[in-house]
């Protein structure tokens, strides 16, 4: 059996929101192994995003197991968190989030510089992985300069470049229409078969979902089904 | 993340608000420059000061009645022109004893008239002053035994009454018209407290006795013959002039005390204008800080983002840490270059020749880039503790 790339063991997650308790969610166990491609589908509100928070090492576990590329992070320091998101994480947002009148290259580079990796060796990781996602030619383009669907490749060649074993999106298409999103969602998939890389995707569209080999319903903070 | 990298993000992020980093460099610069010229003006003024008093001479103990500080009121001095003598029994050298009675008044000559400091001197003023002669002769023995009315101009009072004419063996008239002939003019020499010491008119000391109606010198200098000299002098002089005028007092006090206590003086004045400068160095700072929270919370997405991407606390922190100090050490140096710019300005166009000294803008430099630290600390402690999912969200 392999080691998952990310599992998670009755995990709670709770805020405390005006003074009011909040539980996001009430006890979610869910193992994703590595070249794995899954979709968590859920209404707003639903603990969707607080689960991705936490799969993504942004966020730690009120309570329960939270194992990231086989670390409990209950035992990481911040610093140890911020590492082993920087080497195991790819995160693509739905925003975006690509820094303005930062080159495209750049952009894809910025994992890299809290690496500690040289320029010389970030600028040739980064023209790889703009050439990965079929965008080798919009190198020293701003975000400005870039339609909608090309910002979100350069956001999924910056989610790539690290290496990592895991890519997070969320809601990837949700700024997208809908021919775009299916470009997007086409370079995942490719990506996941080409490249192996296990990719977790967050939406709330049954349609986005489909294309994901797994698709795991959640609901007021529990899982509702987990469907292969 | 590496320093470098830092200094790449922190130039970036202050070239794209340009106006904002510009004016807020500006409290920056204005509070530096404010320190480098106050200092240069405190250590001008000082040096201006101590140049003066060394140019009186050294070896040179000057003698007056009552207490010798600043802020004391003058004592009338109840001295006689024979106290020359008597001291110079005390000293073994009445040639060295040199005597003034001041008195200003109006000096005439022909339609040119000017107002200047009138003298009354021995002849022994040449022994124990360097006061070299351009034309003529000083005040001799006889000028003084005598009561003869000549006088030697100051070059100042030459040039107004005379222009470029040689004044000597011409007349002149001082105070209700009482007429002189010039038997000299002084070299030019300068200031002393202000004073032009070129605009000084000496006669015989009898003579000026008689003109003002009094019997009376107001100090007396000596020149002691070696520095080791001094303290036995000045003891001498005061003991023999104390037996002589039961219950007056008098002191004796020499070039290097009378700097020490200026010197004292003057280094107050210099803490006090830096202290002033250093406020508005920190209002500079203050406003350093404020634009650092208005920037950290702009730009909390952004921080959000570095984050998820592996950005650890210390590499934030650092990122707007060093913006903080570009930001004040960048205006200080500006501040640096602007202050010794308006200190050359003062020297050009004022009597007081503000010196920049070297460790004025050092430390200028150093306090500005330890501002952008000091004030740079709060927002960039609360950039790198973000909660990344909570600046992810911002919008």
């Amino acid at each position: 059996m392999t080691e998952p790339a990310l599992e998670a063991v009755d995990v709670t997650r709770t805020y405390t929101m005006d003074g009011v308790d909040v539980e996001a969610l009430r006890g979610v166990s869910v193992r994703i192994d590595p070249g794995e491609f899954v979709a968590i589908l859920g209404p707003s509100g639903s603990g969707k995003s607080t689960l991705m928070h936490l799969l993504g090492c942004l966020d730690r576990p009120t309570r329960g197991l939270l194992r990231i590329g086989g670390k409990d992070v209950a035992t990481l320091t911040e610093t140890e968190l911020a590492e082993l998101r920087n080497s195991q994480i790819g995160f693509v947002f739905q925003s975006f989030h690509l820094l303005a009148r930062t080159s495209a290259r750049e952009n894809v580079a910025l994992p890299l510089v809290y690496r500690g990796i040289g320029r010389g060796e970030r600028r040739r990781r980064a023209i790889s992985a703009l050439d990965t996602v079929g965008l080798a030619h919009r190198l020293d383009h701003r975000p400005s300069q870039l339609s909608g669907g090309e910002q979100q490749r350069v956001a999924i060649a910056r989610a790539l470049v690290g290496d990592p074993g895991v890519v997070l999106a969320d809601e990837p298409t949700g700024n997208l229409d809908t021919r775009t999103g299916h470009e997007v969602m086409d370079l995942l998939e490719r990506l996941n078969t080409e490249q192996g890389v296990a990719i977790v995707l967050v939406t709330h569209e049954p349609d986005v979902a489909e294309r994901a080999r797994r698709q795991i319903h959640i609901r007021d903070g529990l899982i509702e089904r987990d469907v292969s | 993340m590496r320093l470098g990298e830092s200094f790449r993000v922190a130039l970036e992020a202050l070239r794209v608000n340009r106006l904002r980093s510009a004016l807020t460099m500006f409290g920056v610069v204005v509070g530096v420059a404010a320190v480098v010229v106050l200092v240069a003006i405190g250590t001008g003024a000082r040096n201006l000061v101590e140049n003066e008093i060394e140019g009186l001479g050294s070896n040179i103990i000057f003698v007056a009645p009552g207490e010798f500080s600043f802020g004391a009121a003058p004592t009338i001095s109840r001295m006689q022109l024979e106290d020359v003598t008597y001291l110079g029994r005390v000293t073994g050298d009445e040639g060295q004893i040199a005597v003034a009675l001041n008195s200003g008044e109006t000096v005439r000559a022909g339609r040119a008239q000017t107002f200047s400091s009138i003298v009354g001197a021995n002849e022994n003023v040449q022994n124990v002053f360097d006061r070299p002669l351009r034309r003529g002769r000083y005040l001799s023995r006889t000028d003084v035994e005598t009561r003869r009315r000549v006088v030697v101009l100051g070059s100042d009072i030459a040039r107004r009454l005379f222009g470029d004419v040689d004044p000597v063996g011409r007349q002149v008239a001082i105070a209700s018209g009482t007429r002189f002939r010039v038997v000299g003019v002084f070299e030019e020499v300068g200031q002393t407290f202000g004073q032009t010491r070129d605009a000084e008119v000496h006669v015989p000391v009898t003579t000026a006795q008689r003109m003002f109606g009094v019997d009376r010198i107001d100090f007396l200098a000596i020149r002691a013959p070696t520095s080791d000299d001094i303290p036995r002098l000045q003891k001498d002089v005061v003991d023999a002039l104390q037996r002589k005028y039961q219950g007056e007092q008098f002191s004796a006090i020499t070039q290097t005390q009378l700097l020490g206590t200026i010197g004292t003086v003057l280094s107050a004045l210099t803490g006090v204008l830096a202290a002033i400068a250093a406020i508005s160095l920190l209002v500079g700072g203050v406003g350093v800080s404020n634009i650092m929270l208005v920037s950290v919370r702009e730009r909390t997405r952004e921080i959000g983002l570095r984050k998820a991407l592996g950005a650890r606390q210390r590499d934030i922190l650092a990122q707007f840490l060093v913006e903080a100090v570009l930001l004040t050490t960048i205006g200080g140096t500006a501040g640096i270059l602007l202050g010794a710019g308006l200190s050359l300005t003062i020297t050009a166009l004022s009597p007081v020749p503000a010196a920049i000294t070297w460790w004025s803008p050092v430390l200028a430099f150093v306090v500005s880039a330890g501002v952008g630290i000091f004030f740079g600390v709060v927002p960039a402690r609360r950039a790198g503790r973000l909660d990344p999912v909570i600046a992810l969200r911002t919008e």
